[in-house]
């Protein structure tokens, strides 16, 4: 059981409970291959999504695993929202509490703004991803994704590549994966790491090669345009020409290498086309993995209330 | 540990229920076998070797009742589950419901609910191999292999031979 009322980041789960969310996941893949998705766990809850930011994936993942728990779900996005007259935050967590609304699920472009919400109200708050903070959910289908392939992360070696300073996946992935034992290194335009990411764990490689040297995981990460102010790197051709991942730095990588990226991907940036659709791409599989993982996190947390 | 059912005797009761089915519906047309898994399946698998022993081919299947347990949520945990397919339809049929063991009801309950899924059959007849009472719902059998009234505190072991058993029926103190 998980041991909070809000999955707000990986920083501060315990290795224990990213074990148990992946293990309960496993659980959840099993029924949805089988096109099994009616749990009645989350019956007569609702679940509702406060995206502050654009989303496909994320968004329908979240809805459609609140569904498939039987869970009614609502849809807010800022843009049509009351936020647009000036309402906070909080004052709009307050208003849904009001609600009876069981779960909230929050995605913003502030950093810690889930945990603000958090501590404001009633109901179970889950990241859908904080500014350039956390990604919790999406590091957890990234886990679960490796953890089918190989087994253990014990001694795993993940290279990250790409916007790692606008990139949450990339620290709730460090985080989880420093916790569960794997070697993490990442590599970008000296402009795109921020400082400290090597005392957090991660080794910063110098050269693309050596990040993918032995690797068994190649992690791609969006180039976040919409993040940037400019002159980060000079154009998006030079930035695949210098820091993207194709075939040829494929060879650099372990034979039972796997190719991820959370998405949406920039085709032929970050990754050449080749390589997003070849065979050892879990591109794919992770946005399946996705929904077993949230289905697990939302089934965790309300298992809470559930057994009292 | 006491034997209340060998291999042989397990055979005829088998074979007695299957005319049994026979009887009460006047043939077999329209019955399938339907057995809760993974006990059930056995039984309805039997009883369904037991008609084709007669020149008689009555369809049977086993059916997953994970989804549709009463204590999920009580519970709160993620059921082993199968999707049910199971081959033919139910619809219109007379659906014999097969089970290893008749104790507190639940499992029926769950199981009819699952072949409602799956269509609207004509009729659900109840076969149970062993009635061992201690009956929490309104539920009874219309085919009994043996009443074997038990406490709680016993455990009956039902082993098939296809389940890793030696086709016997065995009384244990828990």
């Amino acid at each position: 059981m998980l041991k909070h009322k809000d999955l707000l980041g990986l920083y501060d789960t315990s290795a224990e409970e990213i074990c148990e969310i992946l293990s309960t996941a496993v659980n959840m893949k099993k029924l949805l291959l089988q096109n099994i998705k009616k749990l009645p766990h989350l019956q007569g809850k609702t679940a509702t999504t406060l995206f502050y930011e654009n989303s496909t994936r994320t968004r329908v993942s979240f809805e459609l695993a609140a569904k498939y728990l039987g869970a009614g779900t609502v849809n807010i996005s800022a843009s049509s929202s009351s936020v647009q007259k000036g309402e906070t935050l909080i004052d709009t967590g307050k208003t849904l509490d009001a609600m009876k609304n069981d779960i909230i699920i929050i995605r913003h472009p502030m950093g810690g703004a889930p945990r603000l919400l958090a501590k404001n109200v009633r109901a179970h708050v889950v990241n859908g991803g904080d500014g350039m903070y956390e990604h919790p959910t999406q590091a957890l289908l990234d886990f679960y994704t490796m953890q089918e392939t190989f087994g253990s992360f014990n001694g795993l070696k993940v290279a990250i590549l790409g916007d790692i300073k606008h990139s949450r996946v990339a620290k709730s992935n460090l985080f989880g994966l420093t916790k569960l034992g794997a070697e993490v290194r990442m590599y970008a335009p000296q402009t795109l790491i921020p400082k400290g990411m090597d005392a957090m764990g991660a080794k910063i490689a110098k050269r693309r090669e050596e990040a993918i040297d032995g690797a068994d995981v190649v992690m791609g990460l969006r180039i976040q345009l919409e993040r940037q102010q400019g002159g980060q790197f000079p154009s998006l051709s030079e930035y695949s020409e210098f820091f993207g991942v194709n075939r040829e730095l494929m060879r650099y990588a372990s034979p039972r290498a796997i190719v991820m990226h959370p998405g949406p991907v920039n085709r032929g940036v970050e990754l050449t086309s080749s390589l997003i659709d070849a065979d050892n791409s879990k591109i794919e599989e992770q946005v399946l993995n996705g929904i077993a993982v949230r289905m697990a996190v939302l089934f965790l947390l309300t298992q809470r209330e559930g057994q009292v | 540990m006491s034997v209340i059912l060998d291999k042989a005797g397990l055979a005829r009761m088998i074979v007695r229920l299957s005319h049994e089915i026979e009887e009460r519906n006047e043939g077999t047309e329209g019955v399938c076998l339907l057995g809760i898994k993974r006990g059930g399946e056995a039984v309805a698998r039997r009883v369904a070797e037991a008609f084709a022993a007669r020149g008689v081919f009555v369809p049977y299947a086993g059916i997953s009742i994970g989804m549709h347990r009463d204590d999920l949520v009580t519970s709160y945990f993620i059921p082993e589950a199968e999707k049910n397919e199971i081959g033919f339809s139910v619809e219109g049929k007379r659906v014999v419901l097969c089970d290893d063991v008749l104790h507190t009801g639940r499992s029926v309950c769950a199981a009819i609910d699952a072949i409602f899924e799956l269509g609207r059959p004509a009729c659900v007849q109840l076969l149970e191999l062993i009635d061992r009472g201690g009956r929490e719902l309104p539920v009874r059998a219309d085919y009994v292999g043996k009443n074997v009234p038990m406490s709680r505190s016993e455990f009956l072991d039902v082993g098939f031979a296809e389940l890793g058993g030696d086709d016997t029926v065995v009384i244990r103190k828990r």
